[in-house]
């Protein structure tokens, strides 16, 4: 009985994937399990639910239905190789790892391959050279795009002058976390003040040796780039010590609610900069209430919707399923390949009418993408939490990162790449 | 019936003193890598290649170098992870620094580059024994993970301290970097995996051999009868460390493609692989497979399993794996503690007398 059940399961999964071969795929590489769950989670939810909203409310995108292909990666790259593996196979549209470290492994892959990559916010920065980088994308922001956005808020909060001011960066020890080094130490000889690096091994549990230096040292400032669990122990630890929670600042993968709501009031003022809006003021939550939560359908435990990284999520769901738009326009098919998903994210045009329309309104920057620039405006906006309210709310108006740095970090590092695997850079002229 | 010594005469020394002295063994051997080397290859996928063969292969070279140090020699090691990390670094270091020279000799020279740390962390061995040794070469682990992250050299001062393998090839055929056919990832693999285990074998029944099992069994005994301690037991540090460099170089060259020190060989690769080789069993060639079989593929399987074809939630699926892994540990442990080599050894005794068991 149990085999036959068994042979019958087998049996019309194989049917299922067989026939459906005409979807539109959509892997879903997220963790909702490990030290990093609690960013994956949310994350996970807000794209699956604004899948299933398309899904739901549209049939599909273009009249073509939606298939998502969920596989645990647990952050961990080995895991995220198998599953980039066992999902290449279905047709899979475009790939969102949330993690540095398996974009990494991914970039050489996906290019071979033929398959796009969407990292928004995180990844390799220099990817957003389309030169080198052919089929990676990390608009609308970056991660130097982000410790740039810190330090211009840092530079207007102080006049302009930040002579020598000490800023600590507590980073994840990993290559997510060492990404914005470099870009913050150009910064300091720009602006003249000094970086102190504090690295954190991951996970990140144990901190209290890194926060008895900050309490030594006594920076002016502190920024972290944390993420999963480290980033609330930081929160907590911050605390402990009194540091001024308005001189400590996070990354975006280090401000959402999980991260603040544990240190509870301590955690008051805890600033953190944002590529997109805050909250559920936007039309889109109607939707997604009516034809995905009312229907049953949320991904997960329905608990996250509105959260900081939900919203992100469901963005990077946007991004993708525009990106689909636009490549079903430029090649007049609604089944798309993913080489001519990556033809829709080159050509990808966001503004205000589109998100509107969308029921998102002036809930990301303007841009559009090139074949040159896969990177976007990179522009950012600082958020606080109000541990009274439980609430992040936005403290400034999207800015413009300081590009020349940026421009010029991202050329060295991509020529470098593009130097050592042999890739000519005439893929735009 | 089948499976018995009688009515096998061996009319030489050579015959008496082969590896597998039963013939059914012999040809089992013989057909497993035939199968291997020449009907494998035509059946691989990218799948079945980058998520179950190539870390099987890997993971099993790895295994038989701690096998070598930990159950020939007796040496507890905790530094594997670390160990991995140099055979990779070296790897890329060389072929970023000579980008003309053969894969195959950066391999084999990331190998020796080990050999060569390995035996300068096994010189506490000489004084120390047991858990202070395995303390001394966790503090290896953590000391070059932490060299690795901190001299940007080693990563060739990229941003964000991740290295990645340029594509290198062999007779044409690109074994490293994305465009690498399956079939050649896999072959050049197993091409080390099979000579790696053969060079075991023969080394673990010569006199190096004895003469680690000689100090691993009781190393004042064993000086007593003319066995150098120092000799004996840094040449089991180099050869095993020779072994784990070549896994740690395939694992980033041919398999992962690009890593970072912390997450790719951290502390948790070391106690992988230490216990692919308790469970596999100590001691054992077949035992150091069995191990890296039963902990790379049985995830693997079980995600298959439960999400592919039950179809359920991946997050509920992963814990359940957790629970089944460690369980299937636990259980395994307490059936036989001397691991899956002996229960297959037991199986054979009782293969032998079958079906007349007294």
């Amino acid at each position: 009985m149990k085999l036959k059940t068994l042979v019958l399961a087998a049996c019309t999964t194989a049917i299922v994937a067989g026939s459906a071969s005409a979807d539109l795929v959509f892997p879903l590489l997220d963790y909702r399990t490990g030290p990093y769950a609690s960013g994956g989670i949310p994350f996970a939810d807000g794209y699956a639910d604004y899948l299933t909203l398309l899904q739901e409310r549209d049939g599909g995108i273009g009249g073509e239905p939606i298939r998502q292909i969920p596989c645990e990666t647990g952050y961990n790259t080995e895991r995220g190789v198998e599953c980039y593996e066992s999902t290449k196979g279905e047709g899979a549209l475009v790939y969102q790892p949330l993690s540095t470290g398996i974009t990494y492994q991914l970039i050489p892959k996906v290019t071979a391959d033929d398959i796009p990559m969407h990292t928004m916010g995180y990844g390799r920065t220099s990817a957003s050279n389309g030169e080198v980088f052919s089929h990676v994308f990390n608009y609308p922001a970056n991660y130097w795009d982000a410790a740039s956005g810190i330090v211009n808020y840092l530079l207007e909060e102080t006049g302009g002058d930040l002579e020598g001011k000490t800023i600590a960066l507590v980073y994840h020890d990993s290559s997510f976390g060492a990404e914005p080094i470099r870009t913050l130490q150009a910064l300091g000889e720009e602006h003249g003040f000094t970086v102190s690096l504090k690295a954190v091994s991951p996970p990140g549990n144990e901190q209290r040796s890194t926060w008895l230096e900050v309490r030594r040292e006594r920076p002016d400032y502190v920024i972290m780039w944390g993420w999963g669990v480290q980033n609330s122990v930081a929160i907590q630890e911050a605390a402990n010590i009194r540091f001024p929670m308005n001189n400590f600042y996070g990354v975006w993968w280090s401000g959402s609610e999980n991260d603040v709501i544990p240190a509870g009031a301590g955690a008051d003022g805890y600033r953190s900069v944002t590529f997109h809006g805050v909250g559920d003021d936007y039309p889109v939550y109607d939707d997604i209430q009516a034809h995905v939560v009312d229907a049953g359908l949320a991904a997960g435990a329905g608990d996250q919707i509105g959260t900081v990284l939900y919203n992100r999520g469901m963005y990077a769901a946007m991004l993708a399923a525009e990106a689909v738009k636009t490549a079903q326009e430029i090649h007049g098919v609604a089944d798309i390949t993913p080489a001519m998903m990556r033809d829709g994210m080159e050509a990808l045009v966001i503004d205000e009418a589109k998100m509107e329309a969308l029921g998102l309104p002036g809930f990301g920057p303007e841009f559009s993408v090139s074949c040159a620039d896969h990177g976007g405006p990179g522009s950012s906006a600082m958020a606080e939490w109000d541990a009274d309210t439980q609430t992040w709310s936005l403290i400034s108006d999207f800015a413009d990162p300081d590009k020349d740095v940026i421009g010029r970090l991202v050329m060295e590092d991509s020529l470098a790449y593009a130097a050592e695997n042999n890739i000519p850079e005439t893929r735009c002229e | 019936m089948l499976y018995r010594e009688a009515g096998d005469y061996k009319t030489s020394y050579t015959d008496d003193a082969q590896t597998f002295p039963i013939k059914l063994d012999r040809w089992w051997y013989y057909a497993v890598v035939f199968v291997a080397f020449c009907i494998v290859p035509f059946v691989l996928t990218d799948y079945t290649v980058n998520a179950i063969m190539l870390p099987f292969l890997i993971f099993a070279i790895a295994a038989l170098g701690l096998n070598i140090l930990t159950g020939y020699c007796g040496q507890v090691s905790l530094g594997t992870g670390g160990f991995m990390a140099v055979g990779a670094y070296a790897t890329y270091k060389l072929m970023t620094a000579f980008p003309d020279l053969n894969i195959f000799f950066i391999v084999i020279l990331s190998g020796l580059i080990t050999a060569i740390v390995g035996v300068l962390f096994g010189l506490p061995s000489l004084r120390i024994k047991g858990f202070y040794l395995a303390v001394a070469t966790l503090a290896a682990q953590f000391f070059l993970v932490w060299l690795f992250n901190k001299v940007p050299w080693f990563y060739n001062n990229s941003a964000s301290g991740q290295i990645s393998a340029p594509e290198r090839t062999i007779f044409g055929q690109a074994v490293t970097g994305p465009n690498a056919e399956p079939w050649v990832a896999y072959l050049f693999c197993l091409i080390f995996v099979f000579t790696l285990a053969w060079l075991t074998r023969n080394l673990t029944r010569g006199r190096i051999g004895r003469s680690w099992m000689a100090i691993r069994d009781m190393d004042i005994a064993a000086e007593i009868i003319g066995v150098n301690p120092l000799r004996t037991k840094l040449s089991a540090f180099a050869v095993s460390s020779f072994f784990i460099g070549i896994s740690g170089s395939l694992f980033f060259a041919v398999y992962l493609g690009a890593a970072e020190v912390g997450e790719a060989f951290g502390i948790q690769k070391s106690f992988l692989v230490l216990f692919m080789v308790i469970i596999g069993g100590l001691g054992s060639i077949f035992g150091a497979f069995a191990g890296a079989a039963f902990m790379v593929l049985l995830p693997v399987f079980l995600k298959i399993f439960f999400v592919d074809t039950l179809g359920w939630p991946t997050d509920i699926a992963a814990h359940i794996n957790f629970l089944i892994a460690g369980g299937l540990i636990v259980f395994f442990l307490i059936v036989e503690p001397h691991g899956l080599a002996a229960l297959w050894r037991t199986v054979k005794e009782k293969l032998r007398l079958w079906p007349f068991p007294h």
